[in-house]
């Protein structure tokens, strides 16, 4: 979907520039400025209802987005137009594709926050978002830029083609498939380590019982 | 589901209380031979599990076998009790009416008559002695550990890989060109040649902003172009620093930081390590920086304190 950066300037002064400024050089102590940030990060903001924010100073989460397809297209290329990284081609249906390879790098470069599966968690100052909605553009643009307090990830650290295998493993996470017994909601191995110790401590209730049996008269 | 679980259990517990509701028929002053050889097994097998873990801990100090042999020693000694206590040791309970003791002559009877409670066991002295070394030697399984507290611990605490001119490589042993690395980014080094599973190895690099920097005075130049080093090992509980937040707009978020995923600790990257949150006790050691004529990242000297997590008398 190609936008029309003049209506996204209109919608801009409509909807961002009582906090970015009417040049979108940003409000300091308010917002940053938008010149440079690139399509990626609009997109990004944009498409994940994360923008308009109504507290500058509070975290901004994922909402249904304000604006419709086309209106985020127009903002895009309008932001965009200022300069900054594209919005990224990712296709995560192509064969070379690689999901070991997605979960190996999601594990060591992502999972300390977002959990295995993506399901999030907290940080200090922060909360850490689910990746249950995220689509594979939103994943890729999301690393490139750092949202919020989310580090960087140069291509220097992950190549294009490693960010996408990233994103098919972020897609296969939201149905994980379980090999058998009850998933727990994927949400880690807490619940897992409640069940053991409830199962074990049953287990060890029982042995002890027996061991006390007296067989005198 | 659970219907199903609580019938079971009440069916289990039903079934122990019924075969302990049988009639004794086991003569209690009867030697049970078998049950002493096993219990012998028993604490010959602790014997030999618990020298294998002092073994171990010289030989090969990896926690899976330690722990695999101690808790074998332990398993074998728990079942060589619970066997002489059931089936060796005469079960029987008795009150007996006892006038006061008055003479020597009744408290011999007395000594003897306890005596005799033992003559169920044969082989006595065999089992003093396969009883004694058992505990013996799991007692001594547990106290060898404390080896690793002697003189030895400081000195190899206080090994470490870095030094002026030893250069920064990725994990695939790659050199890391300080103009790679962009704001907002974390990446994870290690010394060239160095073993990277040394507590003293993992470091994270991260660039920031040079006017955002407020590096205690005695460390000025540790940083160039705003690249800074600490060690990646959490003085908490040795966990790996992992977790990195750079805000996108530093006004309206939290300042740059890295955080622990074990207990969130929080160390502030831009204040020299300085710990702004979390259990932790002290701030996480800084690794002076310097970038050389090619560009390529290299120390600048050893850590500004002892990395890995914090333990007596290492506070600083």
């Amino acid at each position: 979907m190609t936008g029309n950066p003049q209506r996204g300037r209109e919608l801009y002064l409509t909807g961002c520039q009582s906090c970015h400024g009417f040049a979108a050089r940003g409000i300091p102590g308010t917002a940053p400025s938008l010149h440079g940030v690139g399509a990626a990060s609009a997109d990004f903001y944009l498409s994940t209802g994360r923008m308009p924010l109504d507290d500058p100073h509070a975290q901004p989460d994922r909402t249904e987005p304000a604006y419709d397809r086309q209106s985020i297209a127009d903002l895009v290329a309008y932001i965009g137009s200022l300069g900054g990284p594209a919005v990224p081609q990712v296709d995560v249906v192509g064969g070379r594709l690689n999901l070991a390879e997605g979960q190996r790098l999601f594990t060591e470069n992502c999972a300390a926050c977002h959990q295995i599966v993506g399901r999030g968690g907290v940080m200090a100052g922060a909360f850490v978002p689910t990746l249950l909605e995220a689509t594979p553009r939103q994943v890729v643009e999301a690393a490139r830029v750092g949202p919020y307090v989310m580090p960087r990830f140069s291509e220097a650290q992950l190549s294009d083609r490693e960010l996408a295998s990233i994103a098919r493993y972020v897609q296969y996470a939201k149905h994980p498939e379980n090999p058998g017994g009850w998933a727990l909601f994927d949400v880690g191995p807490v619940p897992e380590g409640m069940v053991a110790w409830l199962i074990g401590l049953l287990a060890l209730v029982l042995v002890i019982r027996m061991l006390g049996r007296n067989d005198a008269p | 589901m659970r219907r199903w679980l609580l019938a079971a259990l009440v069916l289990l517990i039903g079934k122990l209380r019924r075969r302990r509701a049988l009639p004794p028929g086991r003569p209690v002053r009867e030697p049970d031979r078998r049950a002493e050889n096993i219990t012998f097994l028993f604490l010959l097998g602790a014997m030999a599990a618990a020298a294998a873990f002092i073994v171990v801990y010289f030989a090969n100090p990896d926690t899976q076998f330690l722990g695999a042999t101690l808790g074998l020693a332990l398993v074998l000694l728990a079942g060589a009790c619970a066997v002489a206590g059931k089936r060796v040791v005469p079960q029987i309970e008795g009150v007996k009416e006892r006038p006061e003791l008055g003479d020597a002559f009744e408290q011999d009877e007395v000594m003897s008559v306890i005596a005799e409670g033992g003559e169920g066991v044969t082989r006595k002295r065999f089992f003093l002695l396969a009883g004694g070394g058992a505990a013996g030697l799991v007692g001594a399984a547990l106290l060898t550990p404390a080896l690793s507290c002697g003189p030895e611990a400081n000195r190899v605490l206080s090994l470490s890989p870095w030094q002026r001119g030893r250069s920064l490589v990725d994990e695939r042993d790659e050199p890391i060109a300080a103009a790679g690395i962009v704001v907002g980014e974390l990446v994870t080094a290690f010394p060239s040649g160095a073993d990277k599973e040394d507590i003293a190895s993992p470091v994270i690099v991260v660039r920031v902003r040079p006017d955002e920097l407020d590096l205690p005075d005695d460390r000025r130049g540790w940083a160039p172009e705003g690249l800074v080093a600490y060690s990646k090992i959490c003085t908490h509980a040795g966990c790996a620093v992992s977790e990195y937040r750079y805000p996108s707009y530093g006004p309206t978020a939290p300042g740059p930081a890295v955080v622990c995923p074990c207990h969130y600790s929080t160390f502030s990257v831009t204040e020299g390590g300085k710990r702004i949150f979390g259990p932790a006790g002290r701030a996480l050691p800084q690794l002076p920086l310097a970038i050389d004529d090619e560009g390529y990242l290299v120390a600048d000297g050893d850590f500004s304190g002892r990395p890995g997590p914090s333990w007596w008398g290492v506070r600083q």
